[in-house]
């Protein structure tokens, strides 16, 4: 049957941006794959955001609200929303890879018999079917992927698409899942969520990173400012030269063996700019590098470069980025 | 003839090379620097199986022969020469495994392979360096112990060491010259030993080289290394011919690592709008490296294969021994070439390479010393 | 402690990738090939786990070719006592997420562990999938991302910690149950000499799909591979000092890239 489902993860209260990005892209192929745009939420006292996802194009959205889903359990959230699925039964599956949607989206797709296509970076349609592309070898490649069933289940990297409102006709629907509970056989005990309220990198905007040239700990304190300068949306990040001399913790670091990151913005300080860190920032839309080093090889790959000192150059950026924005 | 790897020596060969690259790379330049022996790695190295692997398994070796331990001493040298030494922490043993007693075997050669002590081989004197048989420290006999005297000087772990195998004249009246000799192991803590450390090397200065005197140290008879008196000289040579080897990996392992640094550099170095590996120049220099590197990989290889199948050739191991050095110089040589003004400056790991590389013409059978070898056989 | 270690053999990451002619693969050719790096957390944990219980027994499965036999051996040479290499080249390569998954499963399943642990992704198609379809297939609860891990004495149960976006989660789950290895989880250890030359006697039960009595086909496919479009260098900018190279930098963000 035509129709695309959209998963909206919801964390601390409120819905994610990316389920807004796959809402707005699910609005669009259905153009071309015909049906309705649906979504699903699934929560405790999540009934009220359900509204939002029709400015950006749901038809429909299913809401699953009760204490017992609280906590993101995947047996329990992978029952709620096959049931649902299998209520709207739809041709395409989207969700956000979020570090739950990657965990989720698989279970899911094996618990309705199928298979899926994770961190898409592009969809599109050829033929009636799902047409997904995704980076495989750490970004150095794309593969243009399909399914071979319906539904047809896609998680989609965050800020691969563009957050667009075309209202919908938002119909809100709760329905009622009776868990098997003899199946969850799993329990969040606590969460310890950073103090800090900037984005993680793999959903920042805007980057701005640190390498072997930071030349120890206490200077990252200016590429903080310099993110606090840009924004909400910014945050700092770490090559692995910084993480392994102790400088950042690994959860900073990005690279092949660290986090794939889309940001629009890129700010690399102090990076020489090694193919596997390239292989974890490739992708973002716009690359600055500030290094003294005039053949580092990042430069190859920036769209912008400063070759000075570091230290020389981020401090008056960060005044200049607070005059400009007011 | 099989030319492929066994499974175990392409997992040894990814162990050494994993371990050189995560525990050398951040260190050597300031071990360089500092002139300071790496103890702790060296400790690391050995609580994995990675110092004295040659030692057979019964002795608290890995037994992988000095085959295996070729392929460690090249893939730690490739990463940096100086630290590579801490493999030597052996150094010295060699003798106790060809000549030793079974008592002196299971003693020595299970201390150094079970990381509980570090050896050096006490053969070169201050006025004799290539003419082994002008070593003129004395072991006089008194009682049950020997009592030495004399100097030894660029030895290898001389500060750092807990015993030595020390070449000695205890029949001074022998009629022929090379019957003179014997190995004795003296331990450092011997009252009478004094070591001072070398200062001002041009390269390998992570390693440790120190001078060493012997003012009346009293050794047990025991430690007459074989038990029998004047078999030093051909002990000495016998040790050499096995450590001659193991430096020439060294030379594999050190023109390897320019080469690698050297083809990473001119892919990224542009000049006049492209990399400098376009030119035709750059791009020779770079095949007579691989050249050098691939024959005398094959000669190292050869000849460790043969000391573990207890063949010796000394004509063969001279050729590896000249020719390895030839080629880590070369190598060094071009690789500082290919860097141009960055290959100056130590920011870039090839200066050392450069000031390292010229060891393995000087040390364990200097190149002059090989070429009258290989002529003087062929010749004979 | 019995574990399982699902582990793959990848192309080291510094592999230059090129696409092969018909355009559905990489070129094979002269590749590094070795154990995926997250494998080698998974590993690291088992050995781990079994130290602290003092007794165990710890089964390496590998779905690859011939070549793949190296990398288990490695894991084999870190203290792992046994594998099972599934050997079909014909599978392997059309092999996605589902159909991998299914061929492990079938090997697990007569198995006897406590926990069975996967690297989180592999580097070569980082799907990151495998662990979730493993857990449907063979009916366990799966923790993903883990960086700490607490097994109960009695090993009915496990606390783990995971990675989510902007911190950590700590679960409790029941054993046995899948756990897929974050980088942080612990630091994978070389293997010894004496490991490597122990290696060669511990046993690899070589099998095929068809032994193992699979019959699936994959869910997905790849129609076509490329590389990224070369990224273009970009400007330099320019400036008396760096105060005014940081001025002509923000003018850039705000008025060309329109960033800010």
């Amino acid at each position: 049957m035509p129709g695309i489902l959209i998963y909206a993860e919801v964390q601390k209260g409120e819905i994610k941006k990316g389920a807004f990005e796959i809402t707005s892209k699910a609005k669009q192929l259905a153009g071309d794959v015909g049906g309705e745009v649906a979504a699903c939420i699934i929560g405790k006292d999540v009934e009220g955001l359900a509204s939002e996802l029709a400015k950006y194009g749901a038809d429909k959205i299913f809401v699953v609200d009760g204490p017992e889903f609280e906590n993101y359990v995947p047996e329990a959230y992978v029952q709620a929303f096959a049931q649902v699925a299998s209520q709207f039964n739809p041709s395409i599956i989207l969700t956000s890879a979020s570090a739950q949607g990657k965990d989720f989206t698989p279970a899911l797709a094996a618990r309705l018999k199928v298979g899926s296509i994770s961190d898409c970076v592009d969809l599109s349609v050829s033929g009636g079917k799902l047409v997904a592309k995704r980076p495989m070898y750490a970004g150095k490649a794309y593969a243009m992927v399909e399914a071979v069933k319906e539904p047809q289940i896609a998680s989609v990297r965050p800020n691969s698409f563009a957050i667009e409102e075309t209202a919908g006709a938002g119909a809100v629907e709760k329905v009622s899942v009776s868990l098997d509970t003899s199946k969850i056989r799993m329990e969040v005990k606590s969460l310890e969520l950073a103090a800090s309220e900037e984005p993680d990198q793999t959903e920042a905007e805007i980057i701005v990173s640190g390498g072997r040239g930071m030349k120890g700990p206490e200077n990252f304190k200016i590429l903080e400012d310099l993110a606090h300068a840009f924004g909400p949306t910014a945050t700092t990040g770490a090559s692995r030269a910084a993480v392994d001399a102790g400088w950042r913790d690994h959860s900073y670091q990005v690279g092949q063996t660290g986090k794939t990151v889309s940001p629009n913005l890129y700010v690399a300080c102090g990076i020489s700019g090694a193919i596997q860190h390239l292989a974890g920032m490739g992708t973002s839309k716009v690359i600055v590098a500030i290094n003294k080093d005039p053949e580092a090889p990042i430069f190859t790959k920036a769209d912008y470069g400063v070759v000075d000192d570091l230290f020389k150059v981020v401090p008056p950026l960060t005044e200049e980025v607070k005059k400009i924005k007011g | 003839m099989d030319f492929e790897f066994s499974d175990e020596i392409k997992m040894l060969r990814k162990t050494a090379g994993d371990f050189a690259k995560n525990e050398f790379e951040p260190v050597a330049q300031d071990l360089d620097r500092e002139e300071k022996y790496p103890r702790d790695v060296w400790k690391k190295a050995s609580g994995l199986g990675l110092i004295g692997a040659w030692i057979p398994e019964e002795y608290g070796g890995s037994g992988v022969g000095f085959f295996g331990n070729a392929i460690i001493t090249e893939e730690f040298s490739r990463v940096d020469l100086g630290m590579s030494l801490i493999i030597a922490g052996t150094f010295g043993c060699e003798a106790i495994y060809w000549a030793g007693t079974e008592e002196q075997k299971k003693k020595y050669l299970s201390l150094v392979s079970h990381g509980e002590a570090i050896s050096a081989g006490a053969f070169t004197e201050p006025d004799a360096g290539t003419d082994v048989a002008g070593a003129r420290t004395r072991a006089v006999k008194d009682g049950d112990e020997y009592v030495i005297n004399g100097n030894k000087m660029f030895i290898t772990n001389g500060d750092v060491c807990d015993f030595m195998v020390t070449l000695c004249v205890t029949n001074p009246d022998a009629e022929k010259r090379y019957k003179k000799h014997s190995l004795i192991i003296v331990e450092s803590d011997r009252p009478g030993v004094t070591a001072t450390k070398i200062h001002g090397k041009m390269g390998i200065r992570a390693s440790d080289t120190a001078e060493i005197s012997f003012e009346d140290v009293r050794v047990p008879v025991s430690n007459l290394v074989g038990d029998v008196e004047g078999q030093g000289f051909y002990q000495a040579m016998q040790f050499f011919d096995t450590t001659r080897i193991m430096v020439s990996a060294q030379g594999v392992g050190l023109a390897q690592g320019a080469l690698d640094k050297a083809i990473q550099y001119v892919k990224e170095r542009k000049a006049f709008g492209v990399p400098i590996a376009s030119f035709q120049i750059t791009q020779q220099k770079i095949a007579e490296m691989a050249m050098r590197v691939e024959a005398t990989r094959n000669l190292v290889y050869k000849s460790a294969w043969y000391l573990d199948n207890h063949k010796v050739d000394p004509i063969l191991n001279s050729i590896t021994k000249y020719y390895a050095g030839e080629t880590a110089v070369f190598c060094a040589n071009y690789a500082v070439e290919l860097h141009g003004g960055y290959g100056y400056i130590d920011e870039y790991d090839v200066q050392r390479f450069y000031r390292d590389a010229k060891i393995l013409q000087l040390y364990e059978g200097t190149k002059e010393a090989e070429v009258l070898t290989i002529a003087r056989r062929l010749l004979a | 402690m019995n574990t399982v270690v699902c582990m793959k053999q990848v192309p080291d990451t510094e592999t230059l990738i090129k696409i092969n002619p018909e355009g559905t693969g990489i070129v094979t050719e002269g590749i590094k090939w070795v154990m995926c790096p997250y494998d080698e957390y998974a590993v690291e944990e088992a050995l781990q786990q079994k130290e602290k219980f003092k007794a165990g027994k710890i089964t390496i499965v590998s779905l690859g070719p011939d070549r793949a036999i190296e990398a288990i051996r490695t894991g084999l040479a870190m203290g792992a006592d046994t594998a099972v290499h599934i050997n079909d080249a014909a599978f392997y390569e059309k092999a996605d997420p589902y159909a991998t998954a299914a061929a492990l499963a079938a090997a697990i399943k007569d198995l006897e562990y406590d926990a069975i642990f996967c690297g989180k992704q592999a580097i070569d198609d980082d799907s990151g999938q495998v662990p979730a379809i493993l857990g449907e297939l063979l009916g366990l609860p799966v923790v993903t991302l883990v960086v700490k891990l607490e097994v109960s004495e009695d090993k009915s149960k496990a606390v783990a910690t995971r990675e989510i976006e902007g911190g950590h989660a700590v679960v409790e789950v029941s054993l046995p149950a899948i756990f897929s290895a974050q980088k942080g989880l612990n630091e994978p250890r070389y293997a010894s000499l004496p490991g490597i030359m122990k290696a060669k006697k511990k046993p690899v039960d070589v099998r095929t799909v068809s032994d193992l009595g699979v019959s699936v086909e994959p869910m997905t496919v790849i129609k076509e591979m490329s590389l990224p479009p070369a990224r273009q260098a970009g400007k330099i900018l320019e400036g008396e000092d760096a105060v005014e190279k940081a001025k002509a930098l923000a003018k850039a963000l705000h008025e060309e890239a329109k960033l800010i």
